[in-house]
């Protein structure tokens, strides 16, 4: 059976030439990097190649990536490096209530230690109001975290303009950006918007599972969490994961290559499948500003959300994870949303932040895309689900 | 010095008559199947006891767990051994064998002899007595209780001197198999499992049926019920898991017949599906984790209406236990962490919001003519379309 895979939200197929590479590191050039003999130069010029390549991505320099485990260890190092670096100019943090977890459980940690954490509300679209933002900073603010595209939604936040509003009120705020869902999807460019800090994670980008990333403004200062062996400037001991961060790096290249088609390639899909959904009447797409459709386009409004992450609702299906199962019977893999019941601001989940009806809750499912995703994929699961949707509903409980 | 080999003790099978040397040969397979996992053991069978000869540079952890897990053994002692029944070397024996087996010396103990060589110079009672001694003169802190010690220590004289301790209890039961075979119906939860272990053991080899319903159920439900049976067949040996996509009759009876009845009627197609298995594959009986009272299908009318479809006897170990006492059983058995993953089964799926918990048979049966035109078929089609794994200890 010929698979379709629209889970890249949760993560991608590694690229060839990260595979490769990787597999050159593994099999001949093993050194460590701090080794003086050859065979630690060897493996040293893989690491900076990789930092390279993703500073080039990223309009930075190298010094300004510190290479991690993956997504939750930089957001971690950020939050918690930033936080307790500027533990002597106050203890207030901003965030948003769509986070991730490895944002807000950081968060709720901080918050024991004796933090305060402000969770900004987002409008049905996902999106945090700016004039909120605004009116929660205070004096005693030391950081603001915002990520740059949300996981489950697809929602786009106002980075660039968060960021200037933040630095007008007080220079010295930390503003950190979990860029994991945006990396690659969308272009951004940390230096020039006054991002301090951006997470990035390798495997949401056909890099291998494992590698990742946090950008650090030169000259920002941060605690580093992993002590030992004092690699990467001491701010993240620990022999580097070679064959990792080298799959890392040619990732990064491939993607950056073709970024602009790529994007155009998802947001086509994205289009594709809302066209189809529209002859659905049993399905309800969540944060695509469909109350502007009277004044904008739909490739328009489409153009204003991620180009890879599409969340629909359905009707009368009493459990997405059984819609999830129905569609992999025909060999097409997706996610189901989640409903979390608690009523913690920061852990209430994406789809409660956004006034998701309780009904709708527990029967969403995340399509996510990639650049190999192609158009007749997306026509594919458009017809199954028409099929199977229909013939789920005749078991609900009701 | 090492121990290179253990004492099987059992009991209850030692009281059966004549048909003692095939309970014994039961338990001596038993003991010979589960070990051959671990390398090549020697194990045989002497007058009323077993003795378990390990290879060269065997585990003893492993050795102790696996025939703490055989159904049959009472109790097993590592056994001391030295290849001469000379006097000196039998004192040095003991002296090394208290050294190491027990951390403490401080405790009290009586001293056991058994003399199989009749010519040996010394009486039972004096090489006890005159080891007892050497113990007490080695080890200041030990002391002689022979009406209450908190050790026994035996030693053997037969052509080897043999020296033996309490040792470790064995879960008692009977040798599984020597009692034949019954199907488990096997869920999730955590009762089946701890279901199964009681039968088997009486010494009853098992069979599992296990009923899948995709797509509202997952792989890793599935997997789940993998597991629970591997975890038991480390007691059961090997099982025989029959997995049955029961998907089409749940939604064929959530078509047909009152939603409140959905629970009951599906359990009735469960028992017929599992007992009409259980006749092909030679089992005399079938197995539930029903505790009486538990949920709405476990009262007793409700119990009177599953058991009404079955002509075999249905064993239900767990009617008269508390959750809190089976919950203990599975911990002990090691089910538990697995029993309680979040993975639904089919039975937790379309359950009506009031469910009938005091079922009438004749109405169930009624409802179920409403079934009568694909009913069998399907039935046909879920035995014959069965999935069966071959399910062995790891």
């Amino acid at each position: 059976m010929k698979e379709i895979y629209l889970d890249n939200a949760a993560t991608t197929r590694v690229c060839e030439e990260a595979v490769s590479i990787m597999e050159q590191v593994m099999r001949e050039d093993f050194g460590n990097p701090s080794s003086l003999h050859r065979k630690g130069f060897v493996a040293d010029t893989y690491v900076r190649e990789a930092k390279k390549q993703i500073a080039k991505s990223l309009k930075c320099e190298e010094k300004e990536i510190i290479l991690t485990s993956g997504g939750t260890e930089a957001n971690n190092l950020a939050l918690f490096g930033g936080a307790y670096a500027k533990k002597r100019s106050g203890n207030h943090i901003i965030s948003t209530s769509v986070e991730h977890a490895s944002v807000y459980n950081p968060l709720i940690f901080l918050e024991e230690q004796g933090f305060e954490v402000t969770y900004l509300s987002v409008d049905a679209n996902g999106r945090i109001s700016l004039e909120e933002l605004k009116n929660s900073l205070r004096k005693d603010t030391i950081l603001v975290s915002i990520m740059a595209v949300n996981n489950e939604i697809g929602a786009v936040e106002p980075i660039a303009e968060a960021a200037k509003l933040v630095h007008d009120f007080n220079a010295n705020i930390l503003f950190h950006v979990d860029a994991i869902q945006s990396y690659g999807k969308l272009p951004i460019a940390p230096g020039k918007l006054g991002i301090d800090l951006l997470s990035v994670s390798g495997h949401k980008l056909h890099g291998p599972k494992g590698s990742g990333f946090l950008y650090k403004r030169d000259k920002v200062r941060i605690i580093p969490e992993i002590l030992g062996g004092g690699q990467q400037n001491n701010m993240r001991s620990g022999t580097e994961n070679v064959p990792a961060i080298a799959g890392l790096g040619e990732a990064v290249r491939v993607y950056f290559q073709n970024q602009k088609q790529y994007m155009e390639q998802m947001y086509a899909c994205k289009e594709a499948f809302l066209r189809r959904l529209a002859d659905m009447p049993f399905a309800h797409p969540n944060a695509v500003f469909s109350e502007l459709s009277d004044t904008h386009s739909l490739s328009e409004r489409v153009r204003m959300t991620a180009p890879h992450v599409l969340c629909v609702s359905f009707d009368s299906i009493s459990k997405s994870e059984v819609l999830l199962h129905s569609l992999e019977e025909y060999g097409i893999y997706v996610s189901s949303g989640s409903a979390c019941s608690s009523n913690h601001p920061a852990i209430s989940g994406t789809l409660k932040a956004i006034g998701l009806p309780d009904c709708y809750l527990g029967s969403t499912i995340r399509f996510s895309f990639c650049p190999e995703t192609t158009l007749s994929e997306i026509e594919e699961t458009c017809d199954r689900l028409s099929e199977i949707v229909p013939k789920l509903q005749k078991y609900t409980v009701k | 010095m090492e121990y290179k080999s253990f004492l099987v003790k059992y009991a209850e099978i030692g009281l059966k008559g004549k048909n003692r040397s095939y309970f014994e040969d039961c338990l001596v397979n038993q003991i010979r199947q589960n070990l051959s996992m671990l390398g090549e053991y020697k194990v045989t069978k002497e007058q009323g006891r077993i003795y378990v000869d390990c290879p060269e540079g065997y585990d003893y952890d492993d050795t102790v767990d696996c025939l703490s897990k055989i159904f049959g053994i009472v109790g097993f002692m590592p056994v001391m051994e030295i290849p001469t029944t000379d006097w000196d070397a039998i004192c040095k024996l003991a002296v090394d064998f208290v050294e190491q087996s027990f951390a403490e010396k401080n405790f009290t103990f009586k001293m056991f002899c058994k003399r199989g060589d009749k010519n040996y110079p010394m009486t039972s009672p004096e090489i006890a007595c005159e080891l007892g001694g050497v113990l007490l003169e080695h080890f200041p802190g030990l002391s002689v209780d022979v009406h209450n010690p908190d050790k026994s220590i035996t030693v053997e004289v037969r052509s080897h001197a043999y020296i033996y301790s309490d040792g470790y209890k064995g879960i008692g039961g009977m040798p599984v198999g020597c009692n034949g075979k019954a199907m488990l119906l096997l869920s999730g939860g955590i009762d089946s499992p701890v279901a199964g272990y009681m039968i088997a053991k009486r010494g009853v080899a098992i069979d599992a049926t296990y009923f899948d319903a995709p797509p509202y159920t997952n792989e890793r439900a599935r997997q789940k019920v993998i597991d629970l049976a591997k975890q038991i067949s480390k007691y059961v040996g090997p099982i025989k898991l029959n997995i049955i996509n029961f998907t089409e009759i749940q939604m064929y009876i959530y078509e047909t017949c009152p939603h409140e009845e959905l629970t009951i009627l599906m359990r009735r197609y469960m028992m017929r599906i599992a007992e009409e298995i259980a006749n092909r594959s030679n089992c005399l009986a079938l197995i539930t984790g029903e505790s009486l009272g538990q949920v709405a299908s476990q009262t007793m009318q409700s119990l009177n209406c599953t058991n009404a479809v079955c002509k075999m006897p249905v064993y239900r170990p767990l009617i008269g236990f508390d959750k809190s006492e089976i919950v203990e059983i599975s911990q002990r058995i090691g089910t538990f962490e697995t029993s309680i993953l979040p993975y639904e089964d089919c039975c937790t799926i379309y359950v009506a919001k009031h469910p009938v918990t005091k079922p009438i048979l004749h109405i169930i049966e009624h409802s179920e003519t409403l079934l009568a035109e694909k009913i069998d078929d399907m039935v046909a089609r879920a035995i014959d379309e069965r999935t069966i794994m071959r399910i062995k200890p790891e």
